[in-house]
């Protein structure tokens, strides 16, 4: 069959230690697709270190300090091929202190590879980052226990991971789950089948990222066109061209269609579609295109585009959950600037409607105050309308950001349900 | 028709989106133009999101000096196909108002200098990002650079504190003196960008082909003889058919042996080869962190 190669975005996910820079390492170094000098270096560092192994963590924690305190801080991004994929990993810290950048890596991964340490099995961090990639709606989860080589590779060890991972992952929205007991120091299961762990009949897990389908995770149904920039063009060759650059992020357009201009719901035609390789006559998520329409509306960076048939809702007020992300406190009543699309509008927390208790994954009614690192359902009262979808639905148009207007930092991201 | 795009169309298509984005936030943007493929890659991606219109960023180029005449040919034509404005910042001229102090020594290079050239060129003109052709996979520092990546008003990076970057809601907001650097190919390998190039069918300077050139052989490197490289004892000088991996500075852009004369060969010689791109830069020997340091300081 005729294929052409796709990309597969992964993360890793877990606690502290629980192995995700050894593992990815391992699955670089066992697919042969580390460069030799870069394999030198990390081995030099490793025997200064007195190891007597490589310290496969090396290759992804690469900053001064993430080498000199042994832990990850911020996401490292790798990349690596095979014969039908193009991988992009995003190894990402387990400390509790970085969830900011954990949540960064997280937020554009088909796939998170949770890791378990097979000693410690499922705790709070387990808890919370699994909790976080079923509201980032990653479609799939590869669940690692790791280690398995201080469990003497027991299957009683994995099998009790495997039903307390699954009690509480129950309550979360992940369409597919799968189990793998995998020793990322020694190799097992990672890119090679274990000998020592006879009893599992599973894939690898390089086997199980090859086959992952992803193919049905773009929303080919809603056409969105958030307008990046107008463009005018009136020299040369190009007479009076006025369109609209942006991305699309859902849906398929072709040249006729109807279309209508939100907010203002102006109708018009789209009269050509601008795209990577000259015009073309239907365009489809996610390409970057400009689009001319026949009739000269008033548009700016913010609005728009849709089909009369096919509308997201307009909103003045609403509810999500919002993970909180900067080390700055929230401030009660204070307005931030609400970043969605290419739009942004003044935005003000009305309430606090629940914060989850990462323990029990419980909802605590009674809380009033927002900490780093929460994960709430709040309501935002908006300073002007805006278009959304659910984000389960278009991820989008149902998702934003939350910055503080006066350290420009941002303070949390929100997916609308 | 089959609605999916193939990881180059892909990746094609999240820069365009960056640099479109870079195009809203800021107000006065520059590409930094080194003249090596990855800023080439850049300036072509800039010209197709920008379509039928002109670029609307500014090329700078910092020179330390030290370049290929070949690299510089290359620049001026491009410059003049794309009618995209180009300003140059010298090191030559950081010298000369002695904001920069001339390295010392047998393996002096203008790398660091360059840094604090670019700082000052970007507050002279009023830029307040500068794209770049910088790569995730191309060092290990780089590995952990966001696509919109936060500079102080000194033009410092904290890769400690960096914000949060989501799905692409990418956050520009800045104080006033700050700046951002932006990375529109950060997805991309080095293998990419030669797959773009042959699909694309990109021009690049000649020195990224095969051909026969005087070089020195110092150690595990092979560089370009020329007037500003400074000689030492053990240099061998040997008649080479070589190709640049990585264009820069002349005294520190290693050169590999090899036959490639087209992309296709490029590639090809690429996948059989087991070092990393970079691995010939004589600015990365100088320490395990040397990267990180440099971008710490303000560098690209
Ligand atoms: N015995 C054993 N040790 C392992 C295994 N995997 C990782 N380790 C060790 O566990 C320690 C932590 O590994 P890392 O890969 O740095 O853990 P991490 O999950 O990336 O940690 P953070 O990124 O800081 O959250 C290191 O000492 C590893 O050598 C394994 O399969 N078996
Ligand atoms: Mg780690």
């Amino acid at each position: 069959m005729a294929q052409t190669k796709d990309i597969l975005r992964f993360t890793t996910a877990g606690s502290v230690d629980d192995g995700k820079s050894t593992l990815i390492g391992r699955l670089l170094y066992d697919c042969k697709q580390i460069p030799q000098d870069q394999i030198d270096t990390v081995q030099r560092i490793s025997e200064r270190k007195g190891l007597t192994d490589i310290d496969l963590s090396l290759f992804t924690d690469g900053l001064k300090d993430e080498r000199a305190q042994g832990i990850t801080i911020d996401v490292a991004y790798r990349y690596f091929t095979t014969e039908n994929r193009k991988f992009i990993i995003a190894d990402t810290p387990g400390h509790l202190q970085y969830t900011r950048n954990m949540v960064t890596g997280a937020s554009t991964a088909n796939a998170a590879i949770i890791l378990i340490d097979a000693r410690k099995g499922v705790v709070e961090q387990t808890r919370r980052h699994s909790f976080i990639a079923s509201l980032l709606q990653i479609q799939h989860l590869i669940v690692c226990v790791n280690k398995m080589d201080l469990v003497n590779y027991s299957k009683e060890a994995f099998e009790q991971i495997v039903s307390s991972f699954q009690d509480f992952s129950a309550k979360l929205a992940i369409v597919d789950v799968q189990f793998i007991p995998i020793s990322a120091l020694q190799g097992d299961n990672v890119v090679h089948r274990s000998e020592k762990i006879d009893w599992y009949q599973g894939a690898t897990l390089l086997h199980t990222l090859e086959n992952l389908s992803v193919a049905n995770e773009i929303n080919l149904i809603d056409f969105r066109f958030p307008v990046q920039h107008p463009v005018r063009v009136d020299q040369g060759s190009v007479q009076d061209y006025r369109a609209y650059a942006g991305r699309i992020e859902s849906g398929i357009v072709r040249v006729g269609d109807e279309v209508i201009v939100l907010p203002g719901n102006q109708g018009s035609k789209i009269k050509s579609i601008m795209g990577m390789n000259g015009p073309q006559e239907e365009a489809f998520a996610p390409q970057s295109i400009s689009l001319e329409l026949t009739d000269e509306l008033d548009i700016s960076r913010g609005n728009i585009l849709v089909k009369p048939n096919n509308q997201p809702e307009e909103v003045r007020q609403l509810s999500a959950m919002i993970c909180l992300m900067s080390s700055q406190a929230y401030i009660p009543g204070r307005k931030y600037i609400l970043r969605y699309t290419t739009n942004e509008v003044k935005a003000l927390i009305k309430s606090i409607l629940y914060v989850y208790d990462m323990e029990s994954l419980k909802r605590d009614e009674e809380q009033t105050a927002l900490q780093t690192n929460d994960i709430a359902r709040v309501s935002l009262q908006l300073a002007g309308p805006i278009y959304i979808d659910e984000y389960c639905k278009n991820k989008a148009t149902g998702s934003f950001i939350l910055i503080d207007e006066q350290s420009n930092q941002t303070l949390a991201v929100g997916m609308i349900s | 028709m089959n609605y999916r795009l193939n990881y180059l169309e892909e990746l094609e298509a999240e820069a365009v989106f960056v640099l479109r984005e870079t195009f809203a936030q800021f107000q006065n943007p520059c590409i930094l133009f080194s003249g090596g493929k990855d800023s080439i890659v850049v300036t072509h991606l800039a010209a197709k999101a920008f379509a039928p219109g002109p670029i609307p960023f500014t090329l700078l180029h910092i020179d330390t000096g030290h370049n290929f005449p070949e690299t510089i040919q290359f620049r001026d034509e491009l410059v003049e196909r794309l009618n995209v404005r180009l300003v140059v910042g010298k090191v030559e001229d950081s010298i000369k108002d002695h904001t920069v102090q001339e390295e010392l020594g047998p393996n002096a290079n203008r790398n660091r200098a360059q840094s604090i050239t670019l700082l000052e060129s970007m507050e002279s003109n009023g830029f307040d990002a500068a794209i770049g052709g910088g790569r995730r996979d191309e060092e290990k520092a780089r590995a952990k650079e966001r696509f919109f990546s936060h500079r102080d008003a000194f033009g410092q990076w904290d890769p400690k504190n960096q914000g949060p970057e989501i799905w692409h809601l990418y956050n520009g907001r800045k104080n006033q003196g700050e700046q951002f650097r932006i990375f529109p190919i950060s997805n991309w390998t080095e293998l990419d960008v030669w797959e773009y190039m042959l699909k694309e069918n990109i021009a690049l300077p000649s020195l990224y082909f095969t051909h026969d050139r005087p070089c020195v052989r110092r150690k595990e490197s092979i560089l370009a003889q020329s007037a500003y490289l400074i000689p030492h004892e053990s240099d061998k000088l040997v008649d080479l058919n070589i190709r640049f991996r990585t264009i820069g500075d002349m005294t520190i852009s290693g050169a590999m042996e090899s036959t490639a004369s087209t992309v296709a060969e490029i590639i090809a010689e690429l996948k059989e080869m087991n070092q990393s791109e970079r691995g010939n830069r004589a600015d990365d020997f100088r320490s395990e962190s040397s990267m990180e340091d440099r971008k710490k300081e303000g560098y690209f």
